[in-house]
């Protein structure tokens, strides 16, 4: 175990670690340290995983971070936009998505703040959320932890919660949510489908991830999450991101 | 077969107010620009807006052309949002009907293939469906489930923009994703194609593998040669994104005034007149 990663190279570790179980499925990651995280899974725990280049190539060896397969890279399969709606409708995919808002039973916002007629602020709209989450396996990366992320009721459904599938028909079978990484911990759901926080982070007090949570959330089982080996950060550094891009979106 | 190929504001004269466009590319990406910048300078309005929006829906919005948009999201891929589409739903001055990308596309394959809908797992448990209070749910005939029931998009008239075409509209994409312009062309009465050129028919593979052929002559009623169509989107590999323009106009969209300023600077004219400015714009930011 290494004692100097910083707060972004161990987020990139618990997002590499949703893919330990995933076998040969397409990785969908939004977002740096996400996409780090698959970049890492693929080379260390979870070699079958399929990557993209965030546009419409999937590649045995990605391009180099940030840039499309034009800037290198292998390609091993092609995937536009329209292949992506058939693969996350087949099941075989898992995603890794940002989330604006999201409540205890891990319903996601990603669409507006306020109401839906009129909104006091218009962001990217649902985009894919709802499909992603009814077809495979959903987590969420928060690069800012807050009680604005994390608030009692989310103002637009996107993705969809652990209280909706409750309620909901058979057609939801596929629905699962997997962990929510933040910059303070990670957080899973309980055997009710509510959120609780399952690891914080090192040097990270338990208190402040309840502060900064907008919803009364169960921190009596946290133990501090896992730091990356010596060989993860040698990869995460050396290999996968030399130019730390991950520092833009978590400071060190 | 009477000829097809015409001048971009004769092609877009045949729109007329009220109806619904479908606008392929996918955010800011291979958009028919020049057909959007032709419907600023017309009269249309009271348009209902299909599209994997971009720019050309913030152009649209901010020019009041748009009374309903059906949309999957709206980006300008390096720039998150845009300021026309983020400012014209937080004024109220469109009706929005938003849908997951997936059910966006569902809906085209239903206006395609002339049924009413299509079922789909997307939706469900989302406020997609109180948001869209029409959208029913339909229960299989063979199992238990529910699904969506996503109703068909058809349009009056599609706008595309590819990077060859020949002059009966057989068109071809020569980058790495089709994105849904065929679909929108299925799902459309009219397709008007612009292109980067126009080509004679033997020379269409000359370029590209048969692969790269979208769709077929069938489904397009109108072809316009547009060089550099789609500015400021991308449309590899002709050209990038004009990323320093890009950031120009969403800086600007983001001040009425500036704004302004803007629309008259590049907007005001024809098509050669926006080349011509945008030439200028470069020459000032010491790229040229």
């Amino acid at each position: 175990m290494s004692t100097d990663a910083t707060i972004a190279e161990i987020c990139i570790a618990a997002c590499a670690d949703t893919y330990t179980d995933s076998g040969e499925l397409l990785a969908h990651a939004v977002g740096t340290v996400p996409t780090i995280g698959a970049r890492l899974a693929r080379l260390t725990t979870a070699p079958d995983i399929v990557l993209t280049d965030g546009e419409a190539f999937l590649m045995s060896e990605p391009p180099p971070l940030g840039r499309s397969a034009a800037a290198g890279g292998t390609i091993e399969g092609w995937a536009p936009f329209r292949r992506i709606f058939d693969i996350l409708a087949s099941g075989r995919r898992q995603s890794m998505m940002g989330a604006s808002q999201i409540d205890q039973w891990g319903n996601q916002n990603i669409s507006l703040i306020g109401d839906w007629q009129r909104p006091t602020r218009q962001l990217i709209g649902v985009r894919g959320a709802p499909g992603n989450t009814v077809n495979h396996r959903v987590d969420y990366w928060v690069s800012r932890h807050s009680a604005r992320v994390f608030v009692e009721a989310v103002d637009m459904v996107s993705g969809v919660g652990n209280d909706r599938v409750a309620a909901g028909g058979s057609a939801l079978r596929y629905h699962r949510l997997g962990v929510v990484v933040t910059n303070l911990a990670v957080l899973d759901y309980d055997e009710r489908g509510r959120l609780r926080v399952r690891s914080v982070h090192p040097g990270v007090d338990p208190q402040t991830v309840v502060e900064a949570t907008g919803f009364p959330i169960d921190v009596s089982g946290a133990r501090v999450t896992r730091s990356p080996s010596t060989e993860e950060l040698r990869l995460i550094r050396e290999v996968l991101d030399p130019r730390s891009l991950r520092s833009r979106e978590v400071p060190d | 077969m009477p000829g097809k190929v015409s001048s971009i504001d004769a092609a877009v004269a045949t729109v007329e107010s009220g109806m619904t466009i479908g606008i392929g590319g996918w955010g800011s990406r291979r958009k028919p620009m020049a057909l959007v910048r032709a419907l600023l300078r017309s009269d249309v309005t009271d348009l209902t807006v299909v599209a994997f929006g971009g720019p050309d829906v913030g152009l649209l919005a901010a020019a009041g052309k748009i009374r309903r948009l059906v949309y999957g999201f709206v980006s300008l891929d390096s720039i998150p949002l845009d300021p026309l589409f983020t400012r014209a739903r937080e004024q109220g001055a469109l009706e929005a009907e938003e849908y997951d990308e997936g059910m966006f596309v569902a809906g085209l394959r239903a206006a395609a293939a002339r049924l009413d809908f299509l079922p789909i797992r997307a939706g469900l448990g989302s406020d997609v469906l109180p948001a869209n209070p029409g959208l029913r749910t339909v229960a299989s005939p063979y199992s238990g489930d529910e699904y969506v029931a996503m109703r068909a998009l058809p349009l009056d008239v599609a706008l595309v923009h590819v990077n060859r075409a020949d002059a009966t509209g057989n068109a071809q994409f020569l980058g790495p994703d089709p994105y849904f312009d065929d679909l929108f062309a299925m799902a459309a009465q009219r397709t008007i194609v612009s292109t980067e050129r126009i080509v004679p028919t033997n020379d269409l593979l000359k370029e590209g593998t048969f692969h790269t052929l979208l769709f077929s002559r069938m489904f397009a009623s109108t072809v316009v040669e547009a060089p550099s169509g789609a500015h400021f989107t991308s449309c590899e590999p002709d050209y990038g994104r004009d990323e320093a323009f890009q950031r120009h106009y969403a800086a600007a969209a983001r001040d009425p005034e500036t704004w302004r300023a803007f629309a008259e600077r590049f907007l005001a004219g024809g098509e050669t007149a926006y080349h011509e400015a945008v030439a200028r714009f470069h020459a000032e930011q010491g790229e040229s």
